[in-house]
């Protein structure tokens, strides 16, 4: 055969790196696509079972207040309240993004507009840092300091939900704090020009245009900080004190979806209802992250300029 | 660079690869044990002094709760389950297909806070207190201070072998709940008011371990069942042992094991118990020869 034509007809070097390329790309997408649907099932499945199998109610599941999944209620149906640790996990997110919130806007405010190149950097690295450190430690630090501090000046016995939201207070910061970062780099520059050229100052034009601006990137950045506190599960436990019981203060120990499930998993056996109710509850903990995933999705769309 | 990623590539399959193969063509004898993680350390000791006289023998030691343990040597996952409670105790596990080896015994003491000026008390004030009937320790002759009891997580084998002995079937007040006797350590000796039960070895001077009915919790009460909150420790296998198993289950019996790392970690040797406990928690005297050999050490 000619050998131009056959050198034509015949695929290039090119075109088997671009098969080569695009096959490992699908098949990692595959893979992970598969591993989702797979966790997925699998935690829905076995979750469900709770309600199909067991017979437990599922309106008892999520106002009840009393857990204890290995025994019956007078209704013959097992008593998995989940409302204590439902409220408990509510509790310590949403207080830890309350404390969060203006420290990690005023951080990157500091970083984006008033800072130098070099304080800057220095912040980055800090907050980098922050990231960095495991949660045991986080916890550690909570069990010896937290919680000793929140005895002596608030009351109680120091395990509890106000203890679980300073410690997660510090875990989530830097989430919040580094992506607030980023939206308000993302603000155009002209913004920030036109509003001192109109003779704003310098508050003025980071309160009424560079925050205002920003605010669906610091809402995403919000909701982030709340989705990992949410998950959090070591660092929290060690300080809320689990008890499964309806949080009457603050001060009052507490449970959380997570630090229920990560105590009782072990002492459980598959299959068993107790085993089952913490499948549900850990059905729930991937709603709730679904639903902020979802919530980030609104924020971003309906916040675009 | 772009040679380098798919050299790193390679090298990795071929890791996977002969990882995957390694697994396979072993000759070595592989024996896994999961459970308990009161058990665990001691196990892991043992196994690591076994392996090092028995080289064809490998010996894996995992942690994961009695219930992982037991669940997993009845589904056959792994041959040796750790459990401190028996099987017949955790709901889902069919005893009859497990056999049990009692390895230890566990002694469990009431610890409270050294605060509370209390350092006695009586099996019925005991167990009031985890009921709830006692909330003050000026209630018990200590101090005008907030009795806060700390728990394990429901199903722990720690806190099955506590209620079983103690509770007589009445139920624990909701409570905090800790995972793990190292958490429970630390917070009785820093929390004013705190009460909550640990095993023998965990015991500090952090702490005050509080004498019942006038008994102190001690190795040498244990053994005679005048303190009475004790338990097993099992490793259970699916079936009879097979020969490797069995060897490895007869090291754990021997004097080596049991004259020197079940006393240096805190339990109490199986073979110097006087009496014996059943599933039902009824104690009776052991009368064999052996025991008695032992007895007149």
């Amino acid at each position: 055969m000619d050998p131009i034509r056959e050198k034509i007809l015949k695929p290039s070097k090119e075109t088997r790196q671009d098969f080569v390329g695009k096959t490992l790309s699908y098949a990692s997408i595959f893979l992970i696509v598969g591993v989702v649907l797979a966790i997925f099932l699998f935690v829905a499945s076995k979750g469900i079972a709770t309600f199909t199998q067991n017979k437990a109610s599922l309106v008892e599941f999520l106002t009840g207040s009393e857990w204890n999944p290995g025994a019956n209620g007078s209704n013959g149906r097992p008593l998995v309240g989940a409302l204590p640790m439902i409220l408990g996990s509510f509790g310590v997110t949403l207080l830890a993004a309350l404390f969060a919130t203006p420290f990690a806007i005023g951080t990157a405010l500091y970083m984006t507009e008033l800072s130098s190149k070099r304080s800057q950097k220095f912040m980055q690295s800090v907050i980098e840092l922050l990231v960095g450190i495991p949660s045991v430690v986080y916890g550690f630090i909570g069990l010896t300091v937290v919680v000793p501090f929140v005895r002596d000046h608030f009351g109680g016995s120091g395990y509890g939900i106000l203890s679980g939201s300073f410690v997660l207070f510090v875990m989530v910061l830097p989430t919040i704090t580094s992506m607030t970062v980023d939206s308000l780099r993302a603000v155009p520059k002209y913004y920030k020009s036109a509003s001192l050229a109109l003779g704003a100052t310098e508050w003025q034009t980071i309160y009424r245009v560079l925050l205002r601006a920003a605010l669906p990137g610091i809402m995403t950045a919000i909701v982030f900080g709340m989705a990992r506190a949410f998950g959090e599960a070591l660092a929290v436990q060690m300080v809320i004190g689990n008890a499964t019981l309806l949080p009457e203060s603050l001060l009052a120990p507490a449970s959380t979806l997570t630090s229920v499930l990560t105590m009782g998993i072990g002492n459980t056996v598959m299959g068993t209802v107790s085993n089952n109710a913490l499948w549900s509850l850990a059905l729930v903990l991937l709603l709730m992250s679904l639903i902020f995933n979802i919530a980030v999705r609104f924020i971003s769309r309906k916040g675009k300029m | 660079m772009k040679k380098a990623i798919v050299s790193f590539v390679m090298l990795f399959m071929a890791v996977l690869f002969l990882a995957g193969c390694a697994g396979q063509k072993s000759d070595k004898q592989n024996i896994t044990i999961v459970g308990s993680t009161a058990l665990q350390p001691m196990v892991e000791m043992a196994a690591e002094e076994y392996q090092r006289d028995h080289s064809d023998v490998s010996i894996t030691v995992q942690g994961g709760g009695s219930g992982t343990g037991l669940s997993q040597v009845q589904a056959g996952a792994v041959t040796i389950g750790n459990s401190d409670v028996f099987a017949r105790e955790l709901p889902g596990i069919k005893p009859k297909e497990l056999v049990d080896h009692t390895v230890a015994v566990l002694g469990l003491a009431p610890v409270v806070n050294k605060d509370s000026g209390v350092k006695q008390v009586t099996m019925s004030q005991l167990r009031g207190i985890f009921t709830g009937k006692y909330t003050n320790w000026k209630q018990l002759g200590g101090k005008d201070q907030k009795i806060m009891v700390i728990n394990r997580a429901q199903g722990s084998g720690t806190r099955v072998a506590f209620e079983n002995n103690v509770m007589q079937g009445h139920k624990m007040l909701k409570s905090q709940e800790q995972e793990s006797n190292g958490t429970v350590q630390r917070m009785v000796a820093s929390t004013p008011g705190a009460i909550s039960y640990l095993s023998f070895s965990y015991i500090n001077k952090d702490m005050t371990a509080l004498k019942v009915d006038g008994v102190k919790p001690t190795a040498k009460n244990v053994k005679d069942n005048s303190w009475k909150i004790w338990a097993y420790e099992h490793m259970y296998t699916k079936g009879k042992p097979d020969k490797m198993t069995k060897q490895f289950l007869d090291y754990m019996y021997s004097d080596v094991v049991q004259k020197n790392l079940v006393t240096a970690l805190g339990y109490i040797p199986i073979n110097e118990m006087k009496v014996q406990k059943d599933a039902n928690n009824q104690v009776t005297p052991i009368i064999t020869d052996e025991v008695k050999q032992d007895g007149s050490n």
